[in-house]
């Protein structure tokens, strides 16, 4: 299946680490991605808040181009990106009078936006197209012994369920699981990461930090495994306020995609994990300890 | 038109039906309009045609004017047809020389137009003008009904009806798929608002129904199949094995101590999985009938023939095990049914948010009614699946119920059950209880007394739909507990109020089964999957299926007073139509014109009632008028055109439609 990849700005930018590692994972599964050919801002959060009609505009654009280049469904990977592009899809739908203008602005350049091009998350792709067990198959380096926190932050799930529950999210869990990740079951899955109040309100946004790394610590994470470029920013960036504030929960946060790539066996440089401001230092290549589990340290050497 | 050698002297009536009618359709024009038209009499308008002046009216005209034809414009013929086909009679006319234009529901209701909907009123008028005068006099036959119920469920509202009819001297057939009747009613611990202990008055009444001689009590088993029409259905019953032999075992639960599982194994259904039960088990001790069953999915035999069978030792000469036995079936005739299936409980897991299968110590109320009970899982002691005495509990109303999410409907029992499990809660552990709600709902006899009562005894009510239930402690108060997070919408403020155990009030939803019965009794559902009465106020236990009643939790949420009362009312429609001893049977059935017919038999297999044969002798098609519905399925297929059906005739529709075209 072909998808019509959407990167956004984040996965160019700050996020780049996510889009370093996903295309290598998602090409060693054999997903044919394909970087849609100019696009442009998705209408990302603010955008959305200040005019709606404007944001729901440049949103409309990047699905008439996939439009254009075949139909395939936009893979989008930043939460942000996947959330404005579903809730512009959502106002065509609802609001005849959105649609009008959004057709009377995308025809002013020769473009439409017709055919309903669906949007899709990494997560959703990977779990419900190639399968947990074509995943499996892949693995040549089990995450054995490696905790992971998963963390899906609000967008994904929040306000359109379309893959997952919204209150208790599990395809990331059962992705980690297949990996061979021990996942840390807690209630946090889906609470704010703070979002920009990290900016505007760092006392607001830097306690929701520490709400998350203190929690997962708490239940014994080696590390947060994220899916959003904000998130991971905030969990990752912000260590040195949440020191000041509250004291040291030293916890990286990585991609789902690292920890894939990781337990493919892709090369490090492939990953990016060196971009973190806190190192994930963890390898799977360090061969589980012997009396605990001999048979898997054999098909590992295998 | 007609050949009728008398003059044709119609008499219409156009109803005004209050304001129903009369606020959208000006009737005083299609009164006119209509006495305009060939052959009409009389044309008048009336406030209420149902009335008995409307009726009388009708009587009067049809002696003082003559009338040999009757139209009404009113209401659905489901509401009326009945009433003015009874006053055309009393004036004196065959009743079948009577026909209903509907303006009300087909029109006044659903249009706001008063000039269209005057017009539509007339146009339909004409037609009924037009039609009515090649109507023929009809006879209505009259079928004997059997005797015999059959009752299907066997929880409280299935027991109340059976014991009712059954007491009256009539035979009943009580069928229930679990091992034991009793139904939810017998997992409660106590009822509301009395606290009467559900068992004391439950179990008395399961083993008069296990001892009536006029009840045929089958357990563990299911109706498959239903033919025929009020009066006389014809029933397959199928009886799922439970390789005991009823006659033979004495309940004596001796097979259960010998059984080679010393311990008990798996999960007792009966207690809601709190407890273990062996492979060979009884569901609870006052289990109706007292007999044990096998388990198939458990029982090593069964499962695997290697087995020291130490049960059949164990029986002896009472020969009561009998691992060869196969499904059987049983095809019964009654003439009248109560369907009585129950409902189900909310699946909590559908909202995660509130924990349940995520924290052990989230438990549904069902499982806390088993969990207080002395003879549950744990004797009574209210200890959590962790093994804690809780000091402080959550109970959490309106699970999967109001809720766009899940439910939309309120449940109706669950305040009450809710206030119910808190105050047994505080006298088994003296915690606090903090009670959930959206709104506190009491609408019953002595429900907000109890209400009260419970803000006396000081248990807690919090207004506010819970957010979440999380063990994520933010305070060193909250660690080790369960945090619920909620919206104070009184107070103003969201609060988090930790404690060790939370109760979830779930909702009640239709049986998963619900559909398959609806069609197999051919009743009818609402959107949310009830069965639907004919009538929500003036017929609540009947169905649009005639002799087949409805009572209880399968109609919608009821708690037990009214399910009582619902399947005393459903026991005495069925006596009312045994003792009468015969059912009236509407003439609209077809006929073959047998000297037309070219015994081709293209019509035997579309019919759906199975009411057509083929009479060899003369080589043509027969029809069972008894059998037939009425549906036109058989006349509109029928190649040469030579099967008739009675008020259907072809001159009668074409003439009706002539009549709406004519019309401008």
């Amino acid at each position: 299946m072909k998808y019509s990849y959407f990167p956004g700005c984040s996965l160019k930018g700050l996020g780049r680490a996510y889009e370093e590692s996903l295309l290598p994972v998602m090409k060693h599964l054999g997903v044919d991605l394909q970087e849609l050919d100019d696009w442009n801002c998705c209408g990302a959060t603010a955008y959305m808040s200040v005019d709606e009609a404007k944001a729901c505009v440049l949103a409309s654009r990047n699905l008439a181009l996939a439009e254009r280049d075949g139909n395939h469904p936009i893979l989008a990977p930043c939460s942000a990106c996947y959330l404005v592009l579903n809730k512009t899809k959502h106002y065509l739908h609802q609001y005849p009078k959105m649609k009008a203008t959004v057709d009377r602005a995308l025809n002013a350049v020769g473009m439409k936006c017709e055919k309903d091009v669906p949007v899709r998350h990494p997560l959703d792709v990977l779990i419900n197209d190639i399968g947990l067990d074509a995943i499996k198959m892949k693995v040549t380096k089990p995450l054995q012994g490696l905790k992971v926190a998963p963390y899906y932050g609000c967008q994904i799930v929040r306000p359109y369920a379309t893959f997952d529950d919204q209150a208790n999210p599990t395809t990331m869990d059962r992705l980690l699981e297949a990996l061979g990740a021990t996942v840390i079951r807690w209630p946090l899955k889906t609470k704010c990461c703070g979002g920009s109040l990290t900016g505007t309100i760092p006392e607001a946004g830097i306690r929701m930090v520490y709400i998350l790394l203190n929690e997962a610590k708490k239940r014994g994470a080696d590390c947060l495994a994220t899916v959003c470029p904000l998130c991971q920013f905030n969990l990752d960036g912000y260590h040195s306020a949440v020191r000041r504030q509250y004291g040291d929960v030293l916890l990286p946060t990585v991609y789902f995609s690292q920890l894939m790539g990781l337990a493919f066996g892709l090369p490090d440089r492939d990953l990016a994990l060196n971009r973190a401001a806190i190192p994930f230092r963890w390898r799977p290549s360090s061969p589980p300890p012997a009396p605990a589990q001999p048979p898997a340290a054999k098909s590992v050497a295998a | 038109m007609n050949s009728n050698r008398e003059e044709l002297r119609i008499g219409f009536y156009v109803c005004h039906c209050g304001h129903n009618i009369a606020a959208t359709v000006d009737c005083a024009e299609v009164a006119r309009y209509v006495g305009t038209l060939p052959h009409v009499a009389l044309s008048r308008e009336y406030k209420y045609m149902c009335s008995d002046p409307g009726q009388e009216l009708i009587q009067q005209d049809i002696r003082e004017h003559k009338l040999n034809r009757v139209v009404v414009a009113s209401c659905s013929p489901l509401l009326h047809e009945h009433t003015f086909r009874g006053a055309t009679e009393a004036g004196g006319l065959n009743p079948f020389y009577f026909h209903m234009v509907n303006i009300r529901e087909h029109n006044s209701w659903v249009h706001t137009d008063r000039k269209e909907a005057t017009e539509k009123a007339k146009a339909l008028a004409q037609a009924a003008i037009e039609r009515v005068a090649h109507h023929k006099a009809l006879e209505v036959k009259r079928v004997k009904i059997h005797a015999d119920v059959l009752v299907v469920g066997g929880g409280i509202a299935g027991i109340h009806a059976a014991m009712t009819m059954a007491n009256a001297g009539k035979k009943v057939y009580l069928v229930e798929r679990e091992p034991t009747i009793g139904g939810h009613m017998a997992k409660f611990d106590k009822t509301f608002p009395t606290l009467d202990c559900a068992a004391c008055i439950l179990t008395p009444k399961m083993s008069e129904v296990g001892n009536h001689p006029n009840i045929t009590l089958w357990t563990y088993s299911e109706v498959t199949k239903v033919d025929g029409y009020v009066g006389n259905y014809k029933v397959t019953v199928k009886h799922k094995p439970r390789y005991i032999v009823e006659d033979a075992c004495v309940g004596c639960m001796e097979c259960i101590d010998a059984c080679v599982y010393k311990t008990p194994k798996f999960e007792d259904e009966f207690n809601e999985g709190l407890g273990k039960r062996k492979p060979v088990f009884i569901p609870f001790p006052q289990a109706t009938p007292q007999v044990v069953i096998i388990d198939p999915e458990t029982c090593l035999n069964l499962k695997t023939g290697k087995c020291k069978k130490t049960c059949v030792e164990a029986c002896a000469d009472r020969m009561a095990i009998d691992f060869t036995q196969k499904e059987t079936f049983d095809e019964i005739e009654v003439g009248t049914m109560i369907v009585a299936t129950g409902f189900k409980t909310f699946d909590a897991k559908r909202v995660p948010a509130y924990g349940y299968g995520i924290y052990p110590n989230v438990y549904t109320a069902l499982e806390v009614e088993r969990l207080v009970n002395a003879s549950g899982p744990t004797g009574g002691e209210v200890i959590t699946r962790d093994g804690r005495h809780p000091k402080s509990i959550g109970i959490i109303h309106c699970v999967g119920s109001r809720d766009k999410k899940t439910n939309v409907w309120c449940s109706r029992v669950c305040c009450m059950y809710s206030m119910k499990l808190a105050l047994l809660l505080k006298e088994h552990t003296g915690a606090e209880i903090y009670n959930f709600y959206i709104d506190i709902r009491t609408p019953g006899k002595g429900y907000e007394e109890f209400y009260n009562k419970l803000l006396d005894e000081g248990v807690h009510f919090i207004r506010g739909r819970v957010g979440e239930v999380t063990d994520w402690a933010m305070t060193p108060e909250e660690e080790g507990k369960l945090t619920i997070r909620v919206e104070d919408t009184l107070a103003g403020y969201v609060r988090r109020i930790p404690v060790d155990m939370v109760v979830l009030a779930t909702g009640l939803e239709p049986q998963q089964d619900a559909q398959d019965v609806r069609r197999l009794f051919n009743l009818s559902c609402g959107g949310e999957g009830w069965f639907l009465e004919r009538h929500p106020k003036l017929a609540p236990v009947s169905t649009f299926t005639d002799g087949i009643f409805i009572a209880g939790g399968c109609q919608g949420p009821r708690d037990i007073p009214d399910t009582v009362a619902q399947a005393g009312a459903a026991a005495a429609e069925c006596l009312a139509l045994i003792d009468k001893g015969y059912v009236e049977q509407e003439p609209n059935t077809a006929f073959v014109l047998a000297e037309e017919c070219s015994g081709c038999k293209s019509c035997i297999p579309l019919c759906p009632y199975t009411a057509i044969t083929f009479d060899e002798s003369s080589k043509v098609a027969v029809i069972n008028e008894a059998l037939c519905k009425g549906c036109g399925t058989c006349v509109a297929s029928c190649p040469s055109g030579s099967i008739v059906q009675n008020l259907f005739e072809d001159d009668e529709v074409f003439s009706e439609i002539k009549g709406v075209l004519a019309y401008d």
